[in-house]
């Protein structure tokens, strides 16, 4: 298992130069579940903004370090952000799907990136909803609006989406918040699937959801890494205090 | 004496909606007293002939042809100019401007343009599209001056509409890998184009029943022909209407009244189609 991403002692700020995360060293192994957790305001959505640079629309911003995807500096500058966009997939935490039918939806990545071929595109869009595990509902009605979807399906729309864009890097923020537990169990059941081919990192919407799906974790607080480790360390044997309260539910 | 007071309120609550209810009502009075007055007055002179036919008899008779295609040829040559000036600077303003000192500037400039007197917008053109650039009284010259008066409109509305495209599109539209302008192209734009053209039609609609911007740039007294070029003169009914009500004596009245009613019915025309195009994206919006 490589090291896809390499974080190193990066520290993040608001426009107003308060702190987000303070001097965070991560290091993300390729064809895993790498689960960021914590209780909310503890900077995991501002770093995973940072992994795609979707942070440029935001008020946060890298103040000092780097992150390597590939041994390549994705902060620097010179980083060509929408070929990187392609790369590192998001899905967000409430299912926005775009106004066009589920087929547009599918190949709207492709499209903007030139792909006009239209066996490209079905091929695409096929496999990304097979991935997604939504081919077999929506198959037949591809042209449809895909706000016509439900709100679960609406969120599998969205993971195939950033699939038909063939990422490496897919980053999940609280993907599941919305979401009854049936539709729950299918988006990570496909998780589980994706890992074998790509490098996952999801920000869980509960302690649960995290020890349910970590091949890895790290526990963030307030803007600070307190431990990182493998999942079935972290949940059962912590080596921090401050961990074991939070995973044991002492406080969020 | 708690039960009493509680009457007390209740008659003062049905006393002030009645009240409310009632002024309300009375604005829709001076509407269809005007339209009624108007309609009843001009309807007479509506025919064939009147739509279609050059002025007789010192405007006394015939019709009101060269009017009617001025006022149309003026509107349209202000949408050339407005619309995609307007569309652009409002897409600068939505999309890309940073809340700075110059964008400050461009907004309190578009406030106060809306609030200049047509008059002097119609001063303004004089000077410098019909003197200074020497497009003489003309269309041209005309639509300019009208597409500047309309431009505040057309911005504004088609600002608003561009900002009420949900955030979390433009969002999901760049993480998927577009750049900012294939997204409002792909997504921003198509979604906010219903709102545009209403206001468009809004600020076209205006334009078109406007009578001091084109006093002085491009409106003809009488001109028994067609024009020919965007560099010719027009009637246009707005200004017909002035005419004819102020300066020809012997004025038949269900001419004037006639006039009003074409130009009412051009102006609610457009109006109408507005209204068609917002409520028909409204039933087929997805957000």
């Amino acid at each position: 298992m490589v090291d896809k991403i390499v974080i190193q002692n990066l520290s993040l700020q608001y426009a107003d130069g308060t702190e987000s995360l303070r001097d965070i060293s991560l290091s993300i192994p390729s064809n895993a579940i790498t689960v960021l957790f914590g209780p909310a305001g503890g900077g995991k959505s501002s770093l995973l903004r940072c992994l795609n640079r979707l942070n440029d629309l935001t008020e946060v911003r890298a103040a000092s370090g780097k992150i390597l995807l590939d041994g390549e500096n994705i902060l620097d500058p010179k980083t060509d952000v929408i070929a990187l966009r392609r790369r590192v997939g998001m899905v967000f935490a409430r299912p926005v799907v775009l106004p066009m039918s589920i087929r547009g939806n599918m190949v709207y990545g492709l499209e903007l990136a030139g792909e006009k071929r239209r066996f490209k595109l079905d091929e695409a869009v096929e496999r990304g909803l097979k991935l997604a595990a939504l081919w077999d509902e929506v198959q037949d009605r591809l042209d449809d609006p895909a706000i016509t979807l439900s709100g679960g399906q609406q969120q599998r729309l969205c993971l195939a989406r950033v699939l038909a864009n063939q990422p490496e890097v897919i980053l999940l923020d609280e993907p599941t918040s919305g979401l009854d537990p049936i539709s729950t169990g299918k988006v990570e059941t496909a998780l589980q699937e994706l890992k074998k081919n790509y490098t996952i990192i999801l920000v869980p919407h509960s302690v649960q959801q995290a020890a349910r799906t970590a091949d890895f974790a790290a526990f963030f607080l307030q803007g600070e890494l307190v431990e990182a480790a493998e999942g079935k360390e972290i949940f059962t044997h912590p080596k921090q205090k401050r961990t074991e309260d939070y995973v044991e539910g002492r406080f969020g | 004496m708690k039960r009493r007071f509680s009457i007390d309120r209740f008659l003062a609550q049905r006393l002030g909606v009645s009240l409310i209810t009632l002024v309300a009502l009375l604005t829709v009075i001076p509407i269809i007293g005007v339209f009624g007055y108007i309609i009843a007055k001009g309807a007479p002179a509506i025919s064939w002939e009147f739509l279609t036919a050059m002025p007789r008899d010192g405007m006394r008779a015939g019709g009101i042809l060269p009017a009617i295609v001025g006022t149309f040829y003026l509107t349209l040559g202000t949408a050339v100019f407005s619309v995609p000036l307007g569309i652009a600077a409002a897409i600068y303003l939505a999309e890309y401007a940073q809340e700075n000192w110059l964008t400050r500037l461009i907004r309190i400039a578009i406030i106060n343009l809306a609030g200049i007197p047509s008059v002097v917008y119609g001063l303004f053109g004089l000077g410098l599209f019909v003197l200074f650039l020497k497009f003489g009284t003309s269309i041209l010259a005309a639509s300019l001056t009208l597409s500047i008066m309309t431009l505040p409109v057309i911005i504004s509305a088609a600002e608003e509409a561009l900002r009420a495209v949900p955030q979390s599109f433009r969002t999901v539209s760049i993480s998927l890998g577009g750049t900012r302008w294939q997204t409002i192209r792909k997504i921003v734009l198509p979604q906010a184009l219903p709102g545009i053209m209403t206001g468009v039609i809004l600020g076209l609609e205006r334009a078109a029943g406007e009578t001091a911007p084109i006093l002085f740039t491009g409106a003809a007294f009488f001109l028994p022909r067609l024009p020919g070029s965007p560099l010719d003169a027009t009637m246009a009914l707005p200004y017909h209407l002035f005419v004819i009500s102020t300066q020809v004596p012997d004025m038949p009245i269900q001419i004037q009244y006639g006039t009003a009613l074409v130009l009412i019915i051009f102006v609610l025309g457009m109006n109408l189609i507005a209204t068609v195009i917002r409520s028909r994206a409204r039933a087929k919006r997805q957000w």
